[in-house]
């Protein structure tokens, strides 16, 4: 158990009704930055982050939290702040009634905090449960958590259903969070421009599997978005077309950076924005990405100059994902 | 310390940081010893990520602009330091290189590069007396 990360997910499988919910999950967060998972809706978010949390069991793999096994000791409870996208409290409480409520659970709790943090949210002791917006909530939340001195915090699609000043007011208060070294901080989350500025480690999850994982850096290196013509872009040469989208005006899909050597000069090659990667990803259809190099037709050769031109034998090519 | 970043410049924001930190620090604006934030007070500050603004300050770091004191903050370092002059001596090698560029394509001839050079230097020492 390494002390350096904050968690780690390794090779998890769960699953519903004998199919699979999550499976070969591998992914981990190093102790001290703030890391986004990224899915469409479905794409298994909540339940990667219920295995997690102990919420939920699984069958296979292992998850390490904080250094510990998961499922692991109640006090781990105590150092893990959870957000959801619905409040777990009751809603005819006051704020100051959940205070007396959460309090006995936690060994660290500290009220004065936990009133300095309403106030600077601007959340009032007299106010319900209820009666609080979604922003509000989502602050009663992250203030209960900081005041049990959580050292992890979790959320789950924390900012939809939030106004851009709120977002940016959260981006603050985890801003304020990481400010100690000993914290760190995932978020899900189907709103990427949330994470393009703040996240340091992103993760990509699709139908239950993990796509892809790593620093933003890396993350936005590793793919290209193509636009071509409504021709233009077919399964050229081995090319692996990410989410092909086909208008009758144009054609755009994600591809591997590695790959874009294989297109035509007749397409327009960019850095894509975590927007589109987060797109095109949820966009493939529902069948597997093929390992590199098994992609494409076999035995065609991509002739160092077949790139230039787009006479692609495969123009007809289904729409492969 | 002043720091501005740009979206929509193309520039990655560890760049930005780092080349406006870089230029405040040779311009004095930013003297010998001063306090920068920690890489986390300026992350979250900007709104971006630690990992982007640990970049910019090691890149700082490494060209001997400022010092970092792990989990404090990081501070200017002395000017005139063997690397910092590096850095002002590729700069003058840049410039002139650009300089030389737009020169050929102009058809200038060595004179006339240093007659140019030495009107600019005489106009800015004039500028200094005034």
């Amino acid at each position: 158990m390494s002390s350096d990360l904050a968690f780690a997910l390794r090779g998890v499988g769960t699953t519903v009704g004998g199919n699979f919910a999550l499976r070969d999950v591998s992914f981990e967060l190093p102790t001290g930055y703030v890391m986004g998972l990224i899915g469409a809706n479905g794409a298994g978010k909540t339940t990667t982050i219920r295995c997690l949390l102990g919420m939920r069991a699984f069958e296979t793999g292992e998850i390490e939290l904080l250094g510990h096994r998961v499922p692991g000791p109640v006090i781990l409870r105590q150092d893990v702040g959870v957000v959801l996208d619905h409040t777990y409290l009751v809603g005819d409480w006051r704020l100051a009634d959940a205070e007396r409520a959460l309090r006995p659970f936690y060994d660290r709790w500290d009220g004065v905090r936990y009133r300095q943090l309403l106030d600077e949210f601007g959340l009032d002791l007299r106010a319900r449960v209820k009666d609080l917006s979604r922003g509000m909530a989502v602050k009663l939340m992250i203030a209960v958590a900081l005041s049990h001195q959580a050292r992890l915090l979790v959320f789950d699609e924390p900012t939809s259903g939030l106004d851009p000043a709120t977002r940016d007011e959260l981006a603050g208060i985890i801003g304020d969070f990481l400010l100690d070294e000993g914290h760190s901080v995932l978020f899900s989350t189907h709103i990427t421009s949330d994470l393009d500025r703040i996240g340091d480690y992103l993760t990509l999850i699709h139908e239950g599997r993990i796509v892809r994982t790593g620093t933003k850096d890396e993350i936005l290196e590793a793919y290209r978005v193509v636009r071509g013509g409504p021709d233009t872009l077919s399964e050229p040469a081995g090319a692996h077309l990410i989410g092909l989208r086909r208008t009758p005006t144009g054609t755009q899909a994600l591809v591997r950076t590695e790959e874009t050597g294989l297109l035509g000069g007749d397409v327009l090659v960019e850095a894509p924005t975590l927007e589109e990667i987060a797109v095109h990803i949820a966009a493939r259809a529902t069948r597997r990405e093929p390992h590199p190099g098994t992609s494409g037709s076999p035995g065609r050769k991509p002739h160092p100059d077949t790139g230039r031109h787009a006479s692609h034998p495969s123009m007809s090519a289904e729409e492969t994902v | 310390m002043r720091v501005v970043l740009s979206n929509s410049a193309g520039v990655p924001l560890y760049q930005q940081i780092k080349e406006q930190v870089g230029t405040a620090i040779l311009s004095g604006e930013l003297a010998e010893g001063s306090a920068l934030p920690s890489v986390r007070a300026l992350a979250r500050d900007l709104r971006i990520s630690i990992i982007t603004t640990t970049r910019a300050y090691a890149e700082l770091a490494a060209e001997g602009f400022i010092a970092t004191v792990p989990g404090k903050g990081a501070y200017v370092l002395p000017l005139d330091s063997a690397l910092v002059r590096e850095q002002l001596l590729r700069q003058v090698e840049d410039g002139l290189q650009a300089a030389l560029d737009a020169a050929r394509r102009a058809g200038l001839q060595r004179e006339d590069l240093i007659q140019i050079l030495d009107g600019l230097i005489d106009a800015e020492q004039q500028d200094a007396i005034r």
